[in-house]
């Protein structure tokens, strides 16, 4: 059973490190006279250090890597099957799968914690939470989904597709790949820990001085999020480096395929900006456990330092999170109008321009937190430029449906739903720049259906609609298109009436984050809830055809969107080198209905498949 | 180090190459910390040194400060020489510039420690704090790239390295080239200013 040996392995070293982590940080307190040898949150971030050290030392790490650091021979992998995704295994596909099924759960988690939000809220006065359990349910909820929406579709679909649309046969570090995956387990488990131990009381943003004082489980909560800022930052550089150097003979720049682009560019941002909030939970973990005085105001320190540094990076994330959400909306929008992609230079330029502009607008979150009034022009203007690359992305997407023969099928309705939602997102996020309106309207509901609709509406479908999309490439069998449909038309009817209600009590004043508000605002709250319930009920439905489709779907065809990408140029699920022959790229691969036109070939192809042919195609065969 | 990647048949790019680009993105994301901790110590404190109780002395060591910051930039020196020689095949030349540079890091760490038991000021105060964070996040990294110039050096002895085989040396002496650089950025925002 390599599965469970790799794993409880794992496991074990993990525990090991964390107990020799406690062990070290006590002796060090003796060795610098310390009357007391145990500090709660002094002795458990290094035992978490050291864990998860250990941790990742044992699923892999040392045998299939370090081992050769000390001039010793590494092992291979022998896992086969479904054993591979639960090793160290580095195998872009299997990664990439391993992310998907690992973030739908968080997804369902996150999402089960908001149907609880929505019990409580659905009248005024406490009822089922108390204020401490309702603050750790929305703090965990906030940051869960925070974590999803961040790493879902990058280290999902990019990790999946990147690699095959590219015509590469693997990313440029494998290993390093394989090592990302396995930081993100631990974050998870610690932040779904926290309930149990102590609860959270700062929300997902954590500010201090809060975050500094509380009693809570905030140092595991930093703890946390700075090792998935790792896997933000290691995954970028990853995937920059494989897209600069693994294309294809003939992958110009200029045929890029849009997710391609798009993944690229949120992989700057993330290597980027991520330090960021690094160093902004470095500060309050070192206010915390250190004795600092970066936020303390009596010795010197300034609260408002943390929020420059953590907004420094998180209004960059919000661009981390729906820039590969564009990618996916208009790869499916000109795969599923059957059409070329309109305006294919326009939109990379606004993509490029996106990331440009969202390292200089980030104090458009701080308009009310006391900073110098003279900052607030510059960063109105800057956050209202960015409308114009957004707007480029956006016509690029209306003019591939313009005059296309549309079709239908489950993804293209996502893929339509990304550009109806994120209009509305767009329009709401106006009043939000706007210093004036802002100041009315900050700390509201207006700002968590604004939130919802741009990441939700924006990022979360195209999110679904890619699952269905490469769904078939992915596992080899068709989902139900009939189920799919029911699915897509309960989300979208039940986030838009969520969300375009949850605006109006945020005009009038209703604040977030807070478990009770005032009973005029009653029975605007019950429909919110009602709706919620109806969305969060439409998982269901994706949930069961997910399962049953993967266990007893029909066998799925190797290209049954006939769509152009190299992607579906190969078997489903593809053979462990992605490709039997190396592809040669001729031409752009959005060139529908244009005559004579080809994106790839494969000139050893002919030459290559008997000599191959054992190796892995039976699945192409069977297509 | 190189050649293990089984059952990949890379065409055209070489690993030196892709190895080098991870290496300088690595930096580049790295930077940012620096940055941002460097803008810390001016949006808390400005340009301000305190001074130690009961005189008009700066409570920061200048002597032990420029002392530290020569000794560094000498292990850049001998880091080089050390790469250039495995580069040439000059192997006993580059096991001891290699040796030479551990010991000039551990010498710059050693004095860092220094400052810090002598300091004349408290963690809990704000020069304190940006003092020892910085400096203690530098530190940690000259203490990696210790460790990782240590692994190095025991390969190095056993003949692991060539002139076409150095790639872990040019990249261990590149990351310690960068923590230098970062030293000479950190060095007058703590002691000149």
């Amino acid at each position: 059973m390599y599965a469970a040996t790799t794993v409880l392995g794992g496991t074990g070293t993990g525990l090991m490190g964390f107990y020799l982590g406690l062990g070290f940080a006590m002796v060090m307190r003796k060795l610098f006279g310390y009357p007391d040898l145990w500090e709660r949150d002094l002795c458990l971030s290094v035992g978490y250090v050291f864990g998860l050290v250990g941790w990742v030392l044992g699923i892999g790490l040392w045998g299939q890597w370090a081992r050769e650091w000390f001039g010793m021979k590494t092992y291979a992998n022998g896992a086969q099957g479904w054993q591979r995704y639960f090793t160290f295994c580095t195998d872009h596909k299997v990664i990439g799968i391993q992310y998907m099924v690992w973030f739908v759960v968080v997804f369902l988690a996150a999402g089960f914690m908001a149907m609880l939000m929505r019990v409580e809220l659905a009248q005024s006065g406490m009822q089922f939470f108390n204020h401490d359990q309702y603050n750790a349910v929305m703090s965990l909820h906030g940051i869960l989904m925070v974590a999803v929406a961040i790493a879902a579709v990058i280290g999902g679909f990019g990790n999946y597709a990147v690699p095959l649309m590219i015509g590469a046969d693997d990313m440029a570090f494998p290993r390093l790949n394989a090592l990302t995956f396995w930081l993100v387990p631990p974050v998870g488990i610690m932040l779904l820990a926290t309930p149990f131990l102590g609860g959270l009381e700062a929300g997902w943003t954590a500010y201090p001085p809060l975050a500094v004082q509380t009693e809570s489980a905030q140092t595991l909560f930093n703890l946390a999020l700075m090792t998935f800022g790792l896997v933000s930052i290691l995954g970028g550089l990853n995937f920059i480096v494989t897209v600069i150097y693994l294309r294809a003979e003939g992958m110009t720049w200029s045929r890029l395929p849009i997710f391609v682009w798009a993944m690229f560019l949120t992989a700057i941002l993330a290597l980027f900006y991520t330090q960021g909030i690094f160093v902004a939970l470095f500060m309050v973990l070192l206010d915390r456990i250190g004795g600092m005085s970066f936020f303390n105001e009596a010795n010197g320190g300034d609260p408002l330092l943390y929020q420059h540094v953590f907004w420094f990076y998180s209004h960059p994330a919000v661009y981390i999170m729906v820039l590969p959400g564009f990618g996916v909306a208009l790869e499916l929008l000109t795969h599923f109008s059957r059409k070329p992609l309109f305006a294919y230079r326009y939109a990379v330029g606004g993509l490029i321009g996106i990331v440009g502009l969202s390292g200089v607008v980030w104090a458009h979150h701080m308009f009310t937190s006391g900073m110098p009034n003279y900052l607030h022009p510059p960063f109105l203007v800057a956050t209202e430029l960015i409308s114009i690359p957004t707007g480029l992305v956006f016509l690029a997407g209306l003019g591939t449906i313009w005059m296309g023969r549309v079709w239908l099928q489950t993804p293209m309705l996502f893929a339509l739903a990304v550009l109806f939602n994120f209009a509305c997102g767009g329009v709401t996020g106006i009043f939000l720049a706007d210093v004036p309106t802002d100041i009315h309207l900050q700390d509201t509901y207006f700002v968590v259906a604004h939130f919802h609709y741009t990441i939700v509406g924006g990022e979360i479908f195209a999110l679904f609609g890619g699952i269905y999309y490469w769904f078939p490439k992915m596992t080899g069998r068709m989902y139900n298109e009939r189920l799919g449909k029911i699915h897509f038309w309960m989300m979208f009817i039940g986030f838009n009436v969520t969300f375009f209600i949850m605006h109006l009590p945020g005009i009038q004043g209703m604040n977030r984050r807070i478990a009770d508000y005032p009973s005029e605002f009653d029975n605007i709250n019950m429909v919110i809830s009602i709706a919620a319930f109806f969305l969060g009920s439409s998982f269901l439905v994706f949930f069961y055809n997910i399962i049953w489709s993967w266990f007893r779907g029909p066998a799925a065809a190797a290209n049954p969107w006939r769509a152009r990408t190299l992607e579906w140029q190969t078997s489903s699920p593809p053979p462990h080198d992605n490709f039997e022959s190396p592809p040669v790229i001729k031409g752009h691969p959005y060139d529908y209905g244009v005559p004579g036109s080809v994106h790839a070939t494969f000139p050893m192809g002919a030459a290559h498949a008997p000599a191959g042919g054992g190796g892995g195609g039976g699945g192409g065969g069977g297509g | 180090m190189a050649v293990a990647a089984p059952a990949m048949h890379h065409k055209g790019p070489d690993r030196t190459a892709i190895n080098r680009l991870g290496l300088w993105l690595f930096f580049f994301s790295e930077s940012l910390i620096f940055a941002l901790l460097l803008s810390s110590r001016f949006f808390l404190e400005g340009l301000n040194i305190p001074l130690k109780h009961g005189s008009d002395e700066q409570a920061v060591d200048q002597v032990l400060g420029l002392a530290i910051t020569v000794i560094l930039l000498l292990s850049s020196v001998t880091a080089f020489t050390g790469e250039t020689a495995f580069e040439h095949g000059r192997k006993r030349l580059g096991h001891w510039m290699i040796l030479a540079t551990i010991v000039l890091g551990l010498i710059f760490a050693g004095g860092v420690a220094y400052e810090w038991k002598t300091a004349h000021f408290t963690r809990g105060e704000a020069f304190g704090t940006v003092f020892f964070t910085m400096t203690g996040v530098h530190a940690s990294h000259v203490m990696s790239g210790v460790i990782m110039l240590g692994l190095v050096w025991v390969q190095a002895l056993r003949g692991k390295y060539n002139e076409k085989n150095h790639w872990p040396v040019s990249g261990v002496v590149m990351y310690w080239h960068f923590v230098d650089v970062v030293w000479v950025f950190f060095y007058p925002a703590l002691y000149l200013v």
